[in-house]
């Protein structure tokens, strides 16, 4: 039963116990979920941020002669083309490098655009209550009645799509979870005697949002950030893949999957090696943010 | 005869995310039957633990250990859980907990909750057991008991929900309940219903009881023998009377005099010094020699030894003679309650303050009108500790909210020093008063650093620069008794105690002439509560504070007020000095929460009781 | 209890015609139906006819009343592509993609309700470690991949089920699956935390120190708590079962109102687009409107305020 560990009796003797921030790197590191989430994110954003130099040839370069090359594992494969070539006799491997760049900027963005309008009405309805609070309710459930990709696929069709249409349609479309969870979190922290001892102390209603709810939300709006990553990503990929979203020649994972559907009986890689990708980038996200929650959230009462 | 229940050697640890708490070690009860025995700690002195190893109700990843666990000569340990649970539990062995409000199943029927378990188990039949549960039910002095069966828990209040908890676990007749702390989340008054009701159906049905409380005049009040807990140990056991009057721990004697008493003037309470070691190793010194005002070198270096006989026995190297002396050494020292003269210039006054709120289900719900606070007239004078007492939703704290200026009544005015509020800017007013809060917990941001914290309403008012801020927040802390060592750690890093003491600290950091402390110790140990009650007493006569205090505890009011105001469903129904309230208060409502206040009757009332068997 | 649901049931039409609303705003003002629908070529001339043809010259309010006029008696207009009613058009489709979602969300039930009892159960456990990946691999995989892997793998390596089509109920195997999966992690995870927060409760505590243990415990006492909030849930994505219809159906070619929405999206026939918006948000609200009404009658706090 002896421990061998030095019973610290005296609280003047103790350590002082380690600080929120150190719990988490601490917690962080122990973790392997999340430490192999946010590997698979960096290592495709080095890869995003760097296509053109990791990029063995142009994504764009059509090449008659060297259509649907199998990859290199598959009998006719060719070293110069490792992945193989799609039905125009593009490089696979250079447009699957580039295709991460469209998806990393789409997801970032559309999940900008949704946090910043989920966040903003969160607080707002969780600090004022009253009828903000059913306005913004009002709202709530009105977004999620309405079938969202079927609307961004009309509203992109419409309004003519580009990367940028596409960020901002899917992003107006997902901020609906930023809103419930910041929301009930303001709704909790507003209760709490910090707050009322903030407003005793003469701090206006904006003080006490910024100093004192906001950062108590941060871990929390950072998690469901990297959610929305991925679901934006899953998004723009169905978008691109029903012909609505990216249009070609623009590399996309999804547009890609597409274009590789007529021959996916013969060429299975086609459709298989950008699927993959799409999964492990979103999978990256969804650990990370599965990760980020266990060792953000406050630890269990026994 | 062998006792009902015998345990020997339990230690329970519980999983933590970075370590194991060794929550309970080395516990030993002996209980025989139809006899009460009290288990008394603070939080986290593994009093909670021990029942609930009993009960094997013990969460996930806890590890139990023990040398012998028998009830009625039955050995328990050899007993597979499925076995017990269906033979023992619910039974034979009983238990009641803490939160009334959350432990009976919100879905289903009071009856269905009193009924199935004993219908399940094939000790009643259906009929029966609905004619028990309204017989118990009528027992436990819930009105129209055939009625309440079909219920559902929202539906009752929290005290008759403890009366529901009871009547179910007395369905099957028990030969042990558990009681843990039956009635902490309960209003006084009902407080001393659940625990008068408790007793007499021990006394009807002559089964054995385990009263687990945080609260020394409780236990010693109600049970025949009391075992004191600290930091997961037993350290003392004996008959209730006579620990009570003549304590043999350092740290129940101590305890004793940290208790706000209400006979005789107020005396400064011994607070105990630190807080309860956290026990994520097994101790291999006395656990009490850091906080121990007789601590010597072999205290520090090895485990104390068990002394005394089986009737009394304490867990202390300390000699029955140095007891004693030490007893009597330590000094008790009187206080002078001040009285505060009528002329005395008000700080703030509350007149005519009316606070309705409409509550609504829902966006279209039927409006609902609480009158919260109805008509109070209440002045706060310079210089004085006024005790604001009520039950919860006697409105005192809407009162309190209203009187800081954090809220506007629904008519009448608050004028501070003269002026009404409603011409005060936020800032003018945050200069003349500043709130403590119950909970230290919530009452701090858990992103903000102490230093940032504390400076933080001098950096709304735009006080000084960055280093005069800083040289006060260094002052305010030594104030309060903060080490300096302190001021960049988090929230999280401190104990309740010193959470208090940062909320005290950036109350006063703007110099405020009131301090407006809605109880402000109510969540804290008794321990703890000594301390912040002698640091508010000090600075109130150090600093010439005026003091609203909040409290439902008529010990905190006898030892830090000078005036004392009751409410009662909104109303103030009395007010005066505290001498006059508690000793011949005119109001019948006064007199019932003095009388429900729980007292140390140690040595009359208990030593006929004990004798019965 | 009535009044509850009289409540929720004028909050549901509120939603109903704020969507509609929306969906009208959204389609005709941010474009302009008529250049899409001519294409991008035409000449002004051309969109000027197309215009005045199908009353897009009339200015917008008048053009939402005469929409709502013709919703509230069961016309939606005429399909600019198909030319003949709307309503009829969905009408016809419907049934397949009804048939759909009602299997789609059997799946997903009969796979998330299971592994999240199992899994909050064991918490830590290997069970509860599998439920896990499953959620999370579930979550991460393009819904419309994993239809076309299905097809490769099923109908092809494997050819158990039909590739396309919507004859017999071997054709809605595959779909169903791929429909269903999507909303396994949200339902499993509710119903994992949900249950392991019940089982922390202090009415779980009462019922054990009742003699209450095991599978009774877990039918008699907790099951019911546990899945109170899951009924929502359910409902919600059953609700978007129907908008997502519209990528299962285009990769197995089921005739339902999913690909109907993708033809008329792709031929910008603007009255069918906007009907199959409407007609969607109202199933979603109705499942709500359905779930409010179970949860109330399941949970006396509801029940009897």
């Amino acid at each position: 039963m002896n421990i061998g560990i030095e019973p610290n009796l005296t609280a003047a003797e103790e350590p002082a116990p380690l600080t929120p921030r150190q719990i988490m790197r601490r917690r962080a590191r122990k973790h392997r979920s999340l430490m192999i989430g946010a590997g698979i994110i960096l290592v495709l954003a080095f890869i995003a941020l760097f296509a053109p130099l990791l990029a063995p040839h142009d994504p764009f370069v059509q090449s008659l002669g060297k259509r649907m090359l199998p990859p290199v594992w598959v009998q006719g494969g060719n070293w110069d083309y490792l992945l193989g070539t799609d039905q125009n006799g593009r490089d696979y491997l250079s447009r699957l490098i580039y295709g991460a760049q469209v998806s990393m900027v789409i997801g970032i963005g559309a999940a900008t655009i949704g946090l910043l309008i989920g966040v903003t009405l969160g607080v707002l309805a969780g600090y004022f209550g009253g009828w903000v609070d059913h306005a913004v309710s009002f709202l709530l459930t009105a977004q999620l009645a309405l079938p969202g990709l079927l609307l961004a696929m009309a509203l992109v069709f419409i309004i003519g799509p580009s990367v940028w249409v596409v960020i901002g349609i899917i992003g107006v479309l997902h901020w609906t979870y930023y809103l419930v969870v910041t929301r009930s979190a303001t709704q909790r922290i507003r209760q709490l005697d910090f707050v009322a001892a903030a407003s005793a102390s003469g701090a206006t209603s904006r003080q006490i949002i910024w100093h004192e709810i906001l950062p108590n939300l941060i871990s929390q709006i950072i998690v469901i950030f990297t959610f929305e990553l991925g679901i934006a990503i899953l998004a723009e990929a169905s978008l691109s893949f029903l012909g609505v979203g990216i249009q070609p020649p623009t590399p996309s994972w999804g547009l890609m999957i597409a274009e590789g559907k007529a021959m996916m009986f013969y060429r299975p890689w086609l459709v298989i090696l950008p699927g993959i990708c799409l999964f492990v980038l979103v999978i990256g996200a969804n650990l990370m943010g599965d990760g980020l929650r266990d060792i953000t959230a406050p630890e269990g009462r026994n | 005869m062998a006792p009902l229940l015998e345990i020997r050697n339990l230690s329970v640890s519980l999983e933590l995310p970075n370590a194991r708490l060794h929550a309970v070690r080395g516990a030993t009860v002996s209980l025989d039957r139809g006899q009460t025995l009290g288990i008394v700690g603070e939080s986290g002195s593994g009093k909670s633990m021990t029942a609930l190893a009993l009960m094997r109700l013990l969460p996930r990843g806890a590890e139990v250990n023990l040398d012998r666990l028998a009830f009625d000569s039955q050995d328990l340990t050899a007993v597979p859980d499925a076995v017990f649970a269906r033979e023992i539990l619910g039974r034979r062995m009983a238990m009641i907990f803490q939160e009334p409000m959350t432990s009976l199943n919100p879905v289903y029927t009071i009856g269905r909750q009193l009924t199935e378990a004993s219908v399940r188990q094939g000790v009643l039949s259906a009929k029966v057991a609905h004619q028990r549960a309204i017989a118990l039910l009528d027992r436990t002095g819930i009105p129209d008991p055939a009625g309440r069966m079909s219920q559902y828990p929202h539906q009752l209040s929290g005290g008759q929900r403890q009366r529901v908890m009871i009547a179910m676990a007395l369905m099957m007749e028990p030969e042990l309940l558990i009681a843990d702390e039956p009635t902490t989340a309960l209003d006084v008054t009902v407080q001393a219903q659940i625990l008068e009701l408790l007793a007499g159906l021990q006394c009807e049905m002559g089964m054995a009881m385990i009263l687990i409380s945080h609260d020394l005049a409780v236990v010693s009040e109600h049970t025949d023998r009391v075992a004191v807990m600290y930091g997961g140990e037993m350290i003392e056991e004996g008959r209730a009377a006579e620990v009570m009057a003549a304590a043999k721990h350092p740290y129940t004697q101590a305890l004793l005099k940290a208790i706000p008493r209400m006979d005789g003037p107020p005396v400064k309470l011994a607070a105990i010094p630190g807080t309860v070691p956290s026990t994520t190793s097994i101790p291999k010194a006395c656990i009490f020699a850091s906080r121990c005002d007789f601590v010597r070198d072999v205290c520090r270096s090895g485990r104390p030894p068990v002394q005394g006989s089986d009737e009394h026995w304490r867990r202390c190297i300390l000699g029955e003679t140095e007891l004693a002396t030490q007893r009597q050494a330590s000094p008790v020292a009187a206080m002078v309650r001040k009285a505060v003269e009528a002329s005395t210039a008000p700080v703030i006054e509350a007149r005519d303050i009316v606070q309705v709120f409409q509550s609504r289900r829902g966006l279209f719900g039927p409006k609902k009108e609480i009158r919260a606070v109805d008509g109070v007239n209440l002045t706060l004078k310079r210089g004085e500790t006024l005790a604001l007492v009520g039950e919860s939703g006697s409105g005192k704290s809407t009162l309190a909210r209203v009187m800081l200026g954090l809220s506007l009544p629904t008519s009448g005015s608050v004028l501070m020093r003269g002026k009404t509020l409603g011409g005060m800017s936020p800032r003018e007013r945050a200069a003349l008063v500043q709130p403590v809060f119950q909970d230290p917990y919530s009452s701090l941001n858990p992103r903000r650093t102490l230093a940032e914290i504390i400076v933080r309403p001098l950096e709304l008012r735009g006080d000084g620069n960055s280093q005069t801020r800083l040289a006060r927040v260094r002052e305010v802390m030594d104030m309060v008794r903060l080490p300096q060592r302190l001021i960049h750690n988090y929230p999280a890093q401190l104990s309740g105690g010193q959470r208090q003491r940062v909320a005290i600290a950036r109350a006063l950091v703007t110099s405020p002439e009131a301090l407006v402390c809605d109880e402000p110790t109510s969540a804290l140990d008794v321990s703890v509560q000594a301390q912040i009650l002698n640091l508010l007493t000090d600075l109130q006569a150090n600093l010439g504070l005026s003091c609203l205090v909040i409290t439902h505890d008529m010990g905190v009011v006898h030892q830090i007020a000078n005036r004392v105001a009751v409410m009662l469903k909104g109303k103030l129904v009395e007010e005066g000095s505290t001498d006059a309230v508690l000793n011949h208060s005119s109001h019948e409502y006064t007199r019932t929460l003095l009388a429900a206040a729980p007292r140390f009757r140690a040595e009359e009332t208990r030593l006929e009781f004990s004798g019965h068997e | 209890m009535l009044r509850y649901i009289l409540l929720r049931g004028v909050l549901a039409l509120a939603v109903a015609f704020t969507v509609s609303l929306a969906a009208f705003l959204l389609l005709n003002v941010a474009t302009d139906p008529a250049r899409a629908i001519a294409g991008e070529d035409a000449t002004p001339e051309v969109v000027q006819t197309i215009r005045v043809r199908y009353g897009l010259d009339q200015p917008m309010p008048v053009r939402y009343a005469q929409w709502l006029g013709g919703v509230v008696q069961g016309d939606f207009g005429e399909s600019y592509y198909w030319h003949k009613p709307v309503a009829e058009l969905v009408a016809e489709r419907a049934g397949v993609t009804i048939a759909l979602a009602l299997a789609a969300m059997a799946v997903t039930i009969l796979i998330a309700i299971p592994l999240g009892v199992l899994a909050a159960l064991n918490p830590n456990s290997w069970i509860d470690r599998t439920a896990l990946g499953v959620a999370v691999s579930a979550q991460a995989v393009p819904n419309f991949w994993l239809g076309l892997i299905m097809i490769i793998l099923f109908s092809v390596t494997f050819p158990i089920f039909p590739v396309s089509g919507d004859a017999t109920w071997m054709h809605f195997v595959l779909p169903a699956f791929v429909l269903g999966a999507t909303s396994v992690p949200a339902v499993m995870r509710l119903t994992r935390t949900g249950l392991i927060e019940v089982m922390g409760a202090d009415y779980i505590r009462t019922a054990r120190s009742k003699g209450y243990s095991g599978a009774s415990l877990l039918w008699r006492h907790a099951l019911r708590n546990a899945l109170l909030p899951v009924i929502s849930v359910l409902a919600v994505q059953l609700g978007q079962k129907f908008g997502g219809s519209v990528i299962t159906e285009s990769i197995f070619a089921l005739n339902g109102l999913g690909r109907l929405a993708l033809e008329s999206i792709l031929g910008a026939d603007i009255p069918t687009v906007q009907m199959l918006i409407f007609v969607f948000a109202i199933v979603f609200v109705v499942m709500n409107l359905l779930a409010d009404i179970l949860n109330a009658a399941l949970d006396p706090r509801i029940r009897i305020g």
